[in-house]
């Protein structure tokens, strides 16, 4: 018994380093504060997505009709998601072509339905956060998290123009954005901005994987009944075990 | 019971041997009555087995082995089939639990001196056994047609590039194409849910055999077949496997659906080691993802893979790493024969052994670590190192293993 205390000991520590959080990217982001269970900040995000991402970007893999899981009916996905005249079950699709895409930025914009799982919500919070004016580039902007970016600021006239800026304060603890200045302002103040991509961040979550909140429901439900199963099972071997010495 | 029943059971027996294989299998079938912890595992593994082949029949109902659509079916599953995320989680997290559980597995055997005579070739086939997971894995890993999908499979199929003369005819061979393909794909695919399944299934029917044939070892490593009743014939340390064991193992059985269960719900991806992030990005030929890591079973022997830097004897470094990872996961067929100490057990083996034994788990599991790392001078210079302690451990056993300082075996099992 010594022996298997003392393996099960060794192995346990050996282990630690293994499930320290594998991270999706390694540049420094900003922690988004998103929360999933938050159906009003879940709709808010679906209209900002249909309107701003998806006409470049698709979301292929997901179906309009999925948004009833957000208490949106169907009259409601049809007049408030479905601007480019499809039907209620179909995929959402880019409303532009694969060639166009190609030949306009370089690289036909990915798919967005799993980008959240790939890149993570804070990779994305941040990168939105983060485009600025850069003339060496071909489309004149640039991205603190994302070097070279294809993707334009597509948001400026929410969020204005930025640059980076100049006054290089060296505050480990700051966000990334600090890194950059605001010269063109938009329509949105600095606040307005967060919560607008924060909403639109949370819904990308969603999009990764919609039945993650159905996931973790059954979860609970599902370990609560092994547990009693469990007490069942260890009184029923305790019984046959009693005659063993 | 009736005489009806007993009569069907008769007409049976006279065609099939029923109740002769209950008993020999089950309720006559002793056991050691002193299995600890450590011995939960095979069962598990069997109940791994059944799961991935049940969810395997599942996925296989929607999922496409076309390289247009494979990824896209995948999500499918996950959003568009009824409850097809939690199967596809299942047979996800199955993957790497079957490995937990046979890592685990092995190194009981390795702690008890299961390998040792007269359990030889039932360690040789839980062997070819373990051959056949790490095939079921790595063709598995292909499907989904990820970033990881696409160049874990690249990193592997180009070792066999590296094998001199043959080696380029051989990879084009394999991958049916000059890159890797829809053609590899579906013919992985063809492995994974035909091949491999059915090999693995005759091979762990085999080992169960070839268990039964020479019994359980135990934690003490003793043979209870030496101490029999004399008026019975049976094992004085032996119980029927059925039901003592069966309700044992019920227990054990749930309290790993706890923990099985818990990471399907709530930690599918298990922080990027059970589904790795950059494998929610297609496969595209044209983009090498800056950092390929396998999933995390393969890592220790991806770590000997990039350990060797430098060119020796006329062979290439890449064919050395080859060399050694390939030695890395076969050197433990040769345990019964390297190992000369007059015990089996760890509980009667001396200093050197737990010290041997100690290091080797250690090397395993910092190479593991470091084959998910991106590789700096020093990371490299730490897996040549743990490489080193890794094949020592084998390499020196005949050695250590006869100089140590053993307890003597009790005559009967102890608690």
């Amino acid at each position: 018994m010594k022996i298997m205390k003392f393996f099960l000991a060794v192995s346990a520590v050996l282990l630690i380093p293994c499930f320290a959080v594998h991270s999706a990217v390694d540049v420094a982001v900003d922690k988004a504060p998103i929360n999933i269970d938050d159906k009003e900040s879940l709709k808010r995000g679906a209209k900002s997505f249909v309107e701003y991402c998806l006409t470049c970007h698709g979301a292929e893999f997901m179906r309009y009709n999925r948004h009833r899981d957000l208490g949106m009916s169907e009259s409601d996905i049809l007049g408030q998601l479905i601007h480019t005249g499809q039907k209620v079950g179909d995929l959402m699709e880019s409303a532009m072509r694969k060639k166009e895409a190609e030949a306009w930025f370089g690289v036909a914009p990915p798919d967005l339905s799993v980008i959240a799982r790939a890149r993570g919500a804070d990779w994305l919070y941040t990168y939105l956060r983060t485009f600025y004016r850069d003339s060496s580039t071909v489309s004149g902007w640039n991205n603190l998290v994302f070097d070279k970016a294809a993707m334009p600021h597509v948001l400026h006239r929410l969020q204005g123009q930025q640059i980076l800026s100049t006054n290089n304060q060296k505050d480990e603890q700051a966000s990334i954005t600090e890194k950059l200045e605001v010269i063109v302002p938009g329509i949105m103040t600095e606040s307005e901005y967060n919560d607008f991509v924060i909403d639109l961040v949370n819904y990308m979550v969603y999009l990764g994987e919609p039945h993650a909140t159905h996931r973790r429901e059954l979860g609970e439900m599902v370990i609560l009944f092994l547990f009693v199963l469990l007490g069942f099972a260890y009184l029923l071997k305790k019984e046959y075990w009693r005659d063993i010495h | 019971m009736s005489k009806q029943e007993n009569s069907i059971v008769a007409w049976i027996d006279k065609r099939f041997p029923m109740t002769v294989t209950w008993k020999a299998h089950l309720s006559e079938y002793y056991a050691p009555k002193n299995f600890n912890f450590w011995y939960y595992f095979g069962s598990l593994a069997l109940l791994v087995l059944v799961n991935q082949l049940l969810t395997g029949i599942f996925l296989t109902m929607s999922y496409k082995p076309d390289a247009s659509m494979a990824f896209a079916s995948v999500e499918y599953i996950m959003r568009d089939v009824d409850m097809g995320w939690l199967i596809r989680y299942m047979h996800s997290t199955g993957a790497s639990m079957f490995f937990v559980v046979v890592y685990l597995h092995m190194f009981r055997g390795m702690m008890y001196g299961s390998y040792r005579k007269p359990r030889e070739l039932l360690w040789l086939i839980g062997m070819a056994i373990f051959f056949v997971l790490m095939s079921l894995a790595f063709t598995g890993y292909i499907l989904p047609w990820g970033q990881m999908s696409y160049w874990g499979a690249q990193v592997i199929v180009s070792m066999f590039g590296a094998i001199p003369v043959i080696g380029e005819t051989l990879s084009n061979w394999i991958l049916g194409d000059f890159m890797l393909s829809d053609a590899a794909l579906n013919r992985f695919f063809a492995y994974h849910v035909v091949t491999l399944p059915g090999l693995i299934v005759v091979l762990v029917f085999v080992h169960i055999v070839a268990l039964h044939q020479v019994g359980s070892n135990n934690p003490d490593g003793i043979e209870i077949k030496a101490n029999r009743n004399p008026k019975t014939g049976i094992p004085v340390d032996g119980i029927p496997f059925h039901p003592y064991y069966t309700v044992k193992d019920i227990v054990g059985t749930v309290v790993f659906l706890i923990i099985f269960c818990a990471i399907i719900f709530f930690a599918p991806e298990m922080g990027g080691y059970f589904l790795e992030y950059n494998n929610f990005i297609p496969a595209d030929r044209l983009k090498t993802p800056d950092h390929i890591a396998p999933v995390w079973y393969f890592t220790p022997y991806y770590s000997m893979l990039r350990a060797v830097t430098v060119n020796f004897l006329w062979i290439d470094a890449k064919l050395w790493g080859v060399i050694l990872m390939a030695a890395g996961v076969a050197v433990f067929c040769f345990l019964p024969w390297l190992d000369r100490s007059p015990v089996k057990s760890i509980r009667y083996k001396g200093p050197y052994f737990k010290i041997a034994l100690t290091l080797f788990v250690i090397s395993f599991f910092v190479l593991g670590w470091l084959g998910t790392q991106t590789p700096t001078p020093l990371y490299t210079l730490l897996a040549q190192i743990f490489t080193v302690v890794y094949f020592a451990f084998f390499i020196l056993m005949p050695w250590y293993s006869r100089i140590d300082k053993t307890k003597p075996e009790p005559t009967s099992v102890t608690k």
